[in-house]
């Protein structure tokens, strides 16, 4: 009833292009961001900043990314969380080594060294597919980790590659309080997300989408396979590494190599999937729902095993957990290949017809 | 130079013990062309299982037996409620399925029977072999090479079972092509399970003799990661791939772990262990530059 396009006509070309097309589309992520921006730093809690908000962006950031490479050029990747520590460790450096460097500039300049690293080994693309490279991406996922850890450079002569990062300041202004952090990771992450869902929309995009349904069709019809592969390497590792040097920085403010493990690839993997392979939305509602679900199976659990009269002790609640993720992957491949997304979709459709039935 | 040969054949026997895993990995990966990530949690789960019968009193061999037949329930699970339900989807949808399956067996295994580190005694004992220390003053543990000559000996048989029985005939005609195999009476699903149980099996001596050297403990689902650059050397199709590729990463990481931290250390100072954490990646990585379909590995030509 609310949700009809029936009278928006476009008279432009400005207005046939553009992100929403549909005007319930635009007041609604209007008011998102205006709840985003104003109601949330106005209500939301400490715990809330630091727990959830925080780290849903942070990680929303991280699935785009991969959700990039994976989902739209269609590079099976499972280095992401090394990229996240690349660029973790670059903004540390270029905070502590170069004096007077602006904090905005090492977030921008840890992208790009993460861009750099993620060309370097997205190079065996060009050369293998599919579970070939996926596997080659663990080669980033070791290799990197272990470079992070033993040399004492990296981590400024730090004991075991541990970073403690300094506090944050942005043209004069500190950010330490909880809602100040949160307000500068969501503007970040608002950018680099208008900036990815423009991306996907252009030629970049298409070739990206062209070489991902079949690269040997792609090159025929004239797409450079190298720039291509190689572009959304650098562009999802970019993506990684400011999530990453956000994750220290705005996040958790001390940093280990091994917090980078192969485990937070994985998550992440799990956020596109649920979220929806191939879809900028989806990478924000997986991560909120990888992150989610832990925190509710923490509350859930006890309060079924004190119904049940079950002994639930901690390892079985996280066995639980393990279990609960996996068929979740499983459950959502079979019954949702798109997830999350993808019913946002089919509610929007229901929602333009309702309440008639056709 | 008898450090240099002690080495090598350490990482030798150590590499049959990859192969082993790997070998998991192949066998689904030809006759379903999925690949299985879950082949290191099978080897944890079937590890506990043959623990979990031994701590309820029974003997070695019944232990084994049951054991299997948890696998081969499994793999039959398996294919009837995930596989079968993923019948024309992408094969890297069905990768990231058998992620999920990972996670959910490594959820599943500790539940059932505990997560406690369990002593596996499969009654090898891991010392030198005294005649050749003797000889050549060179250590050679006989349990490495006794899991190496079981190791053999299951990849011959296996090898005989599919080149010799009519079961083994349908498997390399469903490996060929599913629908030609379909289209003259090979039942695909019974195959399918067929395939997981013996890679059940396989995974269950893999995890027997991990678990006898290492404890079986959560650890083994590791096991996976040092298979896959061996997979990857070897090629996804090829059961002998398998066995050269271990052989290949097993020997290569050990003489680097021992012969590449001194020279970096000489460079840039500190401690440079834990390099055979990732060398067999990185080296399996240059080698597919090289040889993108690996070392046995089919030639894949692509069509429009």
């Amino acid at each position: 009833m609310f949700y009809r396009e029936t009278g928006q006509f476009k008279t432009s070309y400005a207005a046939d292009q553009q992100i929403f097309p549909i005007r319930q589309d635009r007041i609604g992520i209007m008011l998102l961001l205006v709840v985003a921006f104003v109601v949330v730093p106005l209500v939301a809690s400490n715990y809330w900043f630091n727990a959830i908000l925080i780290p849903f962006l942070i990680f929303s950031l991280a699935a785009l990314g991969l959700n990039i490479l994976t989902g739209y050029a269609g590079q099976l990747s499972l280095g992401s969380a090394a990229f996240m520590a690349v660029g973790a460790y670059a903004a540390y450096n270029f905070q502590v080594r170069v004096e007077g460097m602006p904090i905005l500039a090492s977030f921008v300049l840890a992208g790009l060294t993460a861009a750099g690293v993620g060309i370097l080994f997205g190079l065996p693309s060009l050369r293998i597919k599919g579970f070939y490279l996926a596997v080659a991406t663990l080669a980033a996922q070791f290799f990197i980790v272990w470079c992070l850890t033993k040399f004492p450079y990296l981590s400024n002569n730090s004991s075991s590659g541990v970073i403690s990062v300094p506090g944050i300041e942005v043209f004069g202004m500190k950010f330490d309080a909880p809602q100040e952090r949160y307000l500068l990771v969501l503007a970040i992450v608002a950018l680099l997300a208008l900036a990815a869902k423009n991306m996907v929309r252009s030629t970049t995009g298409r070739a990206w989408m062209a070489v991902r349904d079949m690269d040997v069709a792609a090159e025929v019809i004239g797409i450079r396979l190298m720039c291509t592969k190689l572009l959304a390497f650098a562009v999802s590792s970019f993506y990684c590494g400011v999530a990453g040097a956000l994750y220290a920085f705005c996040y958790l403010g001390s940093v280990e190599p091994d917090g980078f493990s192969l485990d937070l690839s994985f998550k992440i993997l799990f956020m596109i999937i649920v979220g929806g392979v191939g879809s900028v939305l989806g990478s924000f509602l997986g991560a909120a729902f990888i992150l989610l679900l832990p925190i509710f199976l923490d509350i859930f659990l006890p309060w079924l095993s004190g119904v049940l009269q079950l002994p639930f002790d901690g390892a079985t609640v996280s066995h639980i957990q393990l279990m609960v993720f996996g068929a979740l992957i499983m459950f959502f491949l079979i019954v949702e290949p798109h997830g999350l997304a993808r019913l946002w979709q089919i509610g929007k459709e229901k929602l333009r017809l309702w309440p008639f039935p056709h | 130079m008898q450090f240099f040969f002690e080495v090598l054949i350490g990482g030798l026997l150590s590499g049959i013990m990859y192969s082993l895993v790997a070998l998991g990995f192949v066998l689904i990966y030809k006759a379903s062309g999925v690949f299985n990530f879950a082949q290191g949690a099978m080897v944890y789960f079937a590890a506990l299982s043959l623990v979990g019968c031994l701590e309820k009193g029974a003997p070695l061999w019944l232990a084994f037996i049951l054991a299997f037949v948890i696998m081969t329930l499994l793999g039959i699970a398996t294919e009837k409620f995930v596989l079968r339900k993923m019948v024309n989807q992408s094969p890297i949808a069905l990768f990231m399925a058998t992620i999920g399956l990972a996670f959910f067996i490594e959820g599943l295994a500790p539940m059932l029977w505990g997560n406690q580190v369990w002593p596996l005694d499969i009654g090898l004992v891991d010392e030198p072999i005294g005649w050749i220390l003797d000889r050549y003053n060179i250590v050679v543990s006989s349990f490495d090479l006794t899991a190496a000559g079981l190791a053999m000996a299951l990849v011959a048989g296996l090898a005989l079972f599919f080149q010799y029985t009519r079961v083994g005939r349908a498997l390399r005609a469903v490996a060929d092509d599913h629908q030609a195999a379909l289209s003259i009476g090979i039942p695909l699903q019974h195959i399918w399970a067929l395939v997981w149980a013996v890679a059940g099996f396989v995974a269950l001596v893999a995890g027997m003799l991990w678990g006898s050297r290492n404890g079986v403990q959560y650890a083994l689902t590791f096991t996976a990661l040092k298979a896959l650059p061996v997979l990857i050397l070897g090629g996804f199709t090829s059961v002998p791939g398998a066995i050269v590729g271990g052989l290949i990463i097993g020997a290569s990481e050990k003489l680097a772990e021992i012969y590449i931290p001194p020279v970096l250390t000489d460079i840039f100072g500190g401690n440079f262990g834990g390099i055979e954490n990732w060398f067999p990646y990185v080296l399996a990585l240059l080698f597919l530059l090289v040889r993108p379909e690996g070392l046995f590995g089919e030639r894949h030509i692509d069509r429009v």
